[in-house]
């Protein structure tokens, strides 16, 4: 019985125990995913944001068959994606990001062959849907070249391509701009804004906010394994209202000195992003405190780039939601 | 109709990418090179140079064993690390319309193995090939390259579950090739070998290129080489299936 909704999930679990030794054998039980609860509509492009190890990927693999779930349940489209595997596999594709997941010694168009007969393409069908695909991505003229001399980028389209062979209707899209260049990132995101256009319901998970914040009609904020935050890119972004945000670059900022910022007045969350030789130090504060000149303070004697006091984006509310788990 | 066409294309698209591997490339070149001289030797040695042909095609099956052995459990192994056993076994199909084209392209380049094996034996050391029976010698090669095909079928259910297939495949390779007679003959054997080699494929097909070889009745070889494939066909799927649903259970489609 097919559902209105394309995804619920209740109470979803997951566990992973791993052995290593064999005369002295260590177990670990590690809990991935304690108690997911979710519903995505059709057409729906739903977001899934988390630190790594959130649970993110696990989740996904829950959902798209990949995984079974230690406990709880999901449906695509009313199938248990337990039980009803063949049925959930057919309503479903899957791309993941990163240079995996083709055969790098065939061409595109040999993936794609390879695939399409998989998912059970008609054959009459294939040779069409395939070079519908190819446009779609942008691979057309290049689809006979061996895959293993494709960039990221073009490997992460044909990805796309094969996921879609099938027409699913439900997309999962696991970090798919992983290490793709800002052009071709913008090329990929203007395709799954597509897929969500023509009624194909999507769950994209990326570190990209703003990737999230353009693209998603709701976002889940995941962390230890449990959804912290749900709601519009708007209404996650109100959890940070009644906040400012110091950003200072700086070099060879001590760990002391960051404990003693997070210390300070006001300051409600502080968070370092390296880049390189240059750290990035943001410093969330109560909206009616000013903690800049405290912070500068605290810095002093460190040598600093640029100051700059903004108002909160989704990625600071991220970081906010986060960092409260 | 459909079946067969995804198993064909699968093949011939799996072959196509193992061609292409310059590692599969290199082994295939030098192996039946090792594999023709050491059953020259073996057979001089032992004063029975008249069966040098005979060696040379045993010598050459074990190539196209040890194709399907670590090709097998090598394919699912290499398709974990590359993330596409992930996104193979999320396709629609039953799982054996996804793994036995692997196993069976394994067979398919293997018996480029027997092939070379011959010709090496021919160029360098002058073995004629002088075969009793040659249609049924062609026989005999299809029979062994889907006997072994669906036999690898069965091997690669289980590699589909554990991680570490090539744990288990690599130890395979030496029993088999000698309890299924196909460089010692199985009357040398300890009789408890006998009934183990009874029920595997590669002793009926071994022995089916045999007879084509030196003579003898090739056909009822191929006929049980091929059913006990068939039997290995059955097994494998329910296993494959069961396999499958642990996997996803267990976490170990992927490496993490």
């Amino acid at each position: 019985m097919e559902s209105d909704y394309a995804i619920e999930a209740e109470g979803l679990r997951r566990t992973y125990r791993t052995r290593t030794g064999w005369l002295r054998p260590r177990r670990e039980t590690v809990e991935a995913v304690r108690g997911v609860d979710l519903t995505v509509r059709r057409g729906e492009l739903f977001g899934l944001l988390g630190p790594n190890g959130a649970g993110k990927t696990t989740t996904i693999k829950m959902l798209n068959t990949l995984l079974i779930p230690t406990a709880g349940t999901a449906r695509i489209r009313g199938f248990d994606v337990v039980e009803q595997t063949r049925e959930v596999r057919r309503r479903i594709g899957y791309v993941f990001g990163g240079d995996r997941g083709l055969y790098d010694r065939l061409s595109a168009l040999d993936n794609l062959r390879y695939f399409a007969e998989l998912y059970g393409v008609p054959p009459r069908d294939q040779k069409r849907r395939i070079a519908e695909l190819l446009e779609l991505v942008g691979l057309t003229g290049r689809e006979r070249e061996r895959v293993e001399g494709y960039s990221r980028g073009m490997r992460q389209r044909l990805h796309i391509a094969r996921g879609l062979l099938h027409a699913p209707e439900v997309l999962f899209l696991d970090e798919p701009s992983i290490g793709v260049d800002p052009v071709a990132a913008r090329e990929l995101r203007r395709t799954v804004a597509g897929l969500a256009a023509n009624g194909a319901t999507v769950v994209l998970t990326t570190h990209y906010m703003a990737e999230a914040d353009e693209l998603c009609d709701r976002i889940a904020v995941i962390s230890g394994g449990e959804i912290q935050a749900l709601g519009t890119p708007a209404e996650l972004r109100s959890r940070a209202d009644g906040r400012r945000v110091v950003e200072v670059e700086a070099y060879g900022v001590p760990d002391t000195a960051i404990s003693a910022l997070r210390g300070l007045p006001g300051v409600r969350e502080t968070s370092v992003e390296d880049r390189g030789a240059l750290q990035l130090l943001t410093v969330q504060s109560d909206a009616h405190v000013d903690v800049q000149g405290d912070v500068l303070r605290e810095l002093a004697g460190i040598r600093l780039g640029r100051v700059d006091s903004r108002e909160p984006t989704l990625e600071d509310a991220y970081v906010a939601i986060v960092g409260a788990a | 109709m459909r079946t067969l066409r995804t198993l064909l294309i699968g093949t011939l698209l799996r072959a196509k990418h193992l061609s292409r591997s310059p590692f599969e490339v290199a082994l295939a070149l030098v192996i039946p090179l090792v594999q023709a001289t050491l059953a020259v030797y073996l057979f001089r040695a032992g004063d029975e140079p008249h069966r040098l042909l005979e060696a040379a095609v045993g010598a050459g099956l074990m190539g196209v064993w040890a194709s399907v052995l670590t090709g097998s459990g090598g394919a699912i192994q290499h398709q974990r690390f590359e993330g596409t056993l992930e996104i193979i076994m999320l396709t629609p199909r039953h799982p054996v319309l996804v793994v036995l084209p692997l196993t069976a392209a394994t067979a398919v380049t293997g018996c480029y193995a027997l092939v070379a094996t011959l010709l090496w034996g021919r160029i360098v050391y002058g073995i004629p090939i002088d075969l009793a029976h040659p249609l049924a010698f062609g026989a005999a090669t299809l029979a062994c390259i889907a006997g072994l095909g669906m036999f690898g079928l069965l091997l690669a259910s289980t590699f589909v579950l554990m991680r570490n297939a090539n744990a288990l495949a690599n130890p395979l390779d030496y029993p088999i090739w000698l309890l299924s007679g196909m460089l010692v003959p199985i009357s040398v054997l300890p009789a408890w070998t006998a009934p183990i080699a009874a029920v595997l494929p590669t002793t009926w097909g071994a022995r089916a290129l045999r007879e084509a070889t030196v003579g003898g009745p090739v056909w009822p070889s191929i006929g049980i080489c091929l059913a006990l494939g068939t039997v290995c066909l059955v097994l494998g799927a329910v296993l494959l299936k069961s396999f499958e649903r642990r996997a996803r259970a267990a976490a170990t489609l992927a490496l993490a």
